[in-house]
């Protein structure tokens, strides 16, 4: 699953770009789709080589490292805020297995935290804060929607 | 001590998180200059495949422009040819021949394998590499205008500075009255860069054709980059600052030309002699 999505990612996604503004980044789906047993220290770290690798490719070396991390450290926060009940640990968090509202809600969150680091990182100024607003938010939408849409057509169970 | 690893044990999670930060951190502020991570960008061997082969994949489905592309220029450079075969039969009759600037650039032609244009950075990756004599600092041009700048090289591939790269500032000048200023990317629209340092007591038109300076050694002088869109001059300032339209359409580019300046090395020692100078005041 690390390579297919690195691959579809550089060699896809990359291109994918309307007006400018929109540049999914579904590679976190790794991240989101990590057993829920996983160590977290495993997350944070398998989240860094995720960024690392997507960095090599993409010539912004460190830029999505550091989005990535972030997004793996506050993965486990995330799921605590929003899961009711109590959780079974072997699970495994796709949409199946949670229902579709959790799954939303989780990748959701996951993903605009990540764009919105990733993008003031590349951007490395709010001078234009409006303008990179935008853009997180339209390529967050864009994100969210690819990865709900792999949960039916690849993921099914 | 004791109370010092059982905080460390406790918080080894928000620890990891703190480091890996501070290495991502590390490596974007010194990507320009830590040279023990060249292998870490794009014209590495084995990012630089997968792209290619990818690359031949995209290509032949796009067969059919291309040809077209290449047509186009078969047909551009007979003309010219006719033009420079009836140069030389006139400058053979009247035996004057002046070579003291011919053929100071040499041109080889290379394939973009990989490229983006919607990054606050754009890189371009070329299937020539050292061995084909491409060298860190030349510039690349392609039919309708220039393109960007080499950066890093390996020995068959090449990475390069896209002109939509905040990083990359190249003088151009307005062709009509060569007044020069800075082009730079203000990383917002993929077909508009910035010509700033014009001074404001020319006059400036929409639809006036800026080309390169020539002041620097990356490209020749004349070569079209776009033609101004509209300008404006910020209130207590004497300079204009154009929004310039490209004249290349950075989605659609696949051919280019890389430039080389036989002269660099030359002119380059020369720059560093004042550069001495400098340095002993």
């Amino acid at each position: 699953m690390f390579i297919s999505l690195v691959l579809i990612q550089v060699l896809l996604l990359n291109f994918i770009q309307f007006s400018g503004f929109i540049n999914p980044y579904i590679y976190v789906l790794f991240v989101l789709l990590l057993p829920v047993s996983t160590p977290r220290y495993a997350v944070v770290l398998l989240g860094f080589f995720m960024g690392l690798v997507i960095d090599i490719f993409s010539n912004t070396l460190g830029m999505h490292a550091a989005a990535t991390t972030f997004m793996a450290f506050a993965r486990p926060l995330v799921m605590d805020l929003i899961s009711a009940r109590e959780m079974d640990k072997s699970d495994y968090p796709g949409l199946h297995q949670y229902g579709f509202l959790w799954f939303l809600y989780y990748s959701s969150i996951l993903v605009l935290l990540h764009h919105i680091f990733f993008f003031y990182i590349e951007a490395f100024t709010f001078a234009n804060f409006i303008h990179t607003f935008i853009r997180c938010l339209l390529s967050s939408v864009f994100s969210v929607f690819m990865i709900v849409l792999s949960q039916f057509l690849v993921f099914r169970n | 001590m004791r109370s010092l690893i059982r905080f460390l044990v406790r918080n080894h999670v928000f620890l990891l998180f703190l480091t890996l930060e501070v290495v991502s951190v590390v490596l974007i502020f010194n990507y320009n200059n830590f040279q023990r991570v060249h292998y870490l960008n794009s014209a590495n061997k084995v990012t630089a495949s997968i792209y290619k082969t990818f690359n031949t994949v995209v290509n032949y489905f796009r067969l059919s422009p291309i040809n077209q592309e290449l047509a186009e220029e078969n047909t551009r450079l007979k003309s010219e040819l006719s033009y420079y075969r009836e140069f030389t039969a006139e400058q053979e009759r009247s035996a004057l021949s002046d070579t003291s600037s011919y053929g100071k650039y040499r041109y080889k032609s290379a394939l973009i394998i990989n490229k983006s244009v919607n990054k606050q950075y754009n890189y371009l990756v070329l299937d020539k590499g050292r061995k084909d004599g491409i060298t860190p600092d030349q510039g690349i041009i392609c039919e309708n205008g220039i393109v960007g700048i080499v950066n890093n090289v390996s020995e068959s591939y090449a990475t390069g500075l896209s002109l939509l790269n905040r990083r990359l500032m190249i003088s151009g000048k307005l062709e009509k009255n060569d007044y020069f200023g800075t082009i730079s990317w203000n990383g917002m629209n993929y077909r508009y860069v910035q010509l700033s340092d014009i001074p404001s007591h020319i006059e400036v038109n929409k639809g006036d054709t800026v080309v390169t300076a020539g002041s620097s050694t990356y490209f020749p002088e004349g070569i079209l980059i776009g033609t101004v869109e509209s300008y404006e001059i910020n209130q207590g300032e004497s300079f204009y600052n154009l929004q310039v339209r490209l004249s290349v359409d950075f989605n659609a580019v696949t051919y280019v030309e890389i430039i080389r300046n036989r002269d660099r090395a030359e002119i380059k020692e020369l720059e560093n002699l004042n550069q001495h100078d400098q340095d002993l005041d």
